[in-house]
């Protein structure tokens, strides 16, 4: 059971990968497919290991994705 | 789109929102600026900071000059200000005077502070102005096409400089410190955690506080100069960035691809402008010296 989540919202996502880079754990990679502006948003290819620390929410220059620690 | 992207994995809940959404204004996303730029990570980091410092919303104004980073008054959920070029601080000055009450931040770029507002920049911290200033240092004046700022570090290739930059830069934390700041730091768009806590530390100082952060600019500075894209930039400013707490400001001068020097340089407490001038007119005129009425309104 992962300890957080990630919510993505792809259409505000401009792929400029700083969640991708920077997440501690791993838990994001580029997408193959793109959003209606054409650029590839980012997608959980690793939701077991989201510890919600929301360094992603942090880094976004686009408000496009945060992190939450899951209640239990 | 595929379906991949939309997916959402059973454990989130219904309400989970952004928790920056509150302190922006939503309704006009997405912003104007360039993918990759740091401009829109600096004002994560603030939003967080309005946040965690629990300052009084009604209370707080943010203003901004002209720019890439002028922009950020209109996505603020704040009273917010975009004046005229380079003239964010006197406007600020004229704000706190009205209504010493008011939090009054200032959120400008690099060309803005110190091209044509620089004058004032050196003015309202010798005065000690109690306004906050966040400069994002991009480097070059990004909005008009990428000419060279007082910024622009030696040798760079620029829209006005196409043989390169000879001109030295300015050094702004040494600026800041030598014209009387009482709190001066310098982070990168790499440093989020540091640049949310200086944030935070600056709306609970009195005083003009400074904080300059270096952010990337792929679309004009970093493409112009082969210095790749804005990830490029944030991995150089991990590896080239050293943390020097309290280190003298007369080394924190930047070039284009040597060593960051970040930190928190000056935290002072000197007496801001509205104490002196009331100590002044008080020893002055004694008895005679009645304070201003504070003529806004409570809303």
């Amino acid at each position: 059971m992962a300890k957080g989540f990630v919510v993505i919202s792809a259409e505000r996502c401009k792929g400029c990968g700083f969640c991708v880079e920077f997440c501690p754990t791993k838990v994001l990679a580029l997408a193959s497919a793109f959003n209606s502006k054409g650029y590839h948003p980012p997608h959980v290819v690793n939701s077991d290991k989201c510890s919600g620390c929301d360094l992603c929410g942090m880094y976004c220059p686009d408000f496009a994705i945060f992190g939450a620690r899951n209640a239990r | 789109m595929s379906d991949t992207l939309l997916e959402v994995l059973p454990e989130i809940p219904e309400d989970a929102h952004n928790p920056v959404e509150p302190f922006l204004r939503m309704d006009r996303m997405p912003h104007i600026w360039c993918p990759g730029c740091g401009i829109g990570t600096t004002v994560n980091c603030f939003a967080r900071a309005l946040q965690s410092s629990q300052v009084d919303l009604k209370k707080t104004v943010i203003v901004s000059g002209i720019g890439c980073t002028g922009r950020v008054a209109g996505y603020a959920n704040l009273d917010s200000f975009h004046t005229t070029h380079g003239r964010a601080i006197p406007f600020a000055t004229g704000m706190k005077l009205a209504n010493p009450e008011l939090n009054v931040v200032v959120y400008s770029g690099d060309g803005d502070l110190f091209a044509i507002g620089g004058n004032h920049f050196i003015h309202a911290a010798r005065r000690n102005m109690d306004i906050k200033v966040v400069c994002v240092n991009n480097m070059i004046y990004a909005m008009t096409g990428g000419q060279t700022a007082p910024t622009t570090p030696g040798t760079s290739v620029t829209s006005t400089a196409p043989y390169g930059v000879y001109e030295p830069t300015f050094n702004l934390p040494a600026l800041a410190e030598a014209a009387g700041a009482s709190y001066v730091a310098r982070w990168t768009t790499f440093h989020v955690k540091q640049v949310a806590k200086s944030m935070e530390e600056m709306m609970k100082k009195k005083g003009f506080c400074f904080i300059e952060i270096i952010s990337p600019c792929p679309t004009l500075y970093q493409r112009r100069n082969k210095m790749g894209d804005a990830l490029d930039a944030m991995k150089y400013y991990k590896e080239a960035s050293k943390v020097r707490n309290g280190a003298p400001t007369s080394e924190t001068t930047l070039s284009k691809t040597g060593e960051i020097v970040v930190g928190k340089f000056v935290d002072r407490d000197r007496p801001d402008y509205l104490e002196v001038l009331k100590a002044q007119m008080v020893s002055v005129l004694g008895d005679r010296y009645t304070e201003p009425e504070n003529s806004c309104c409570e809303c």
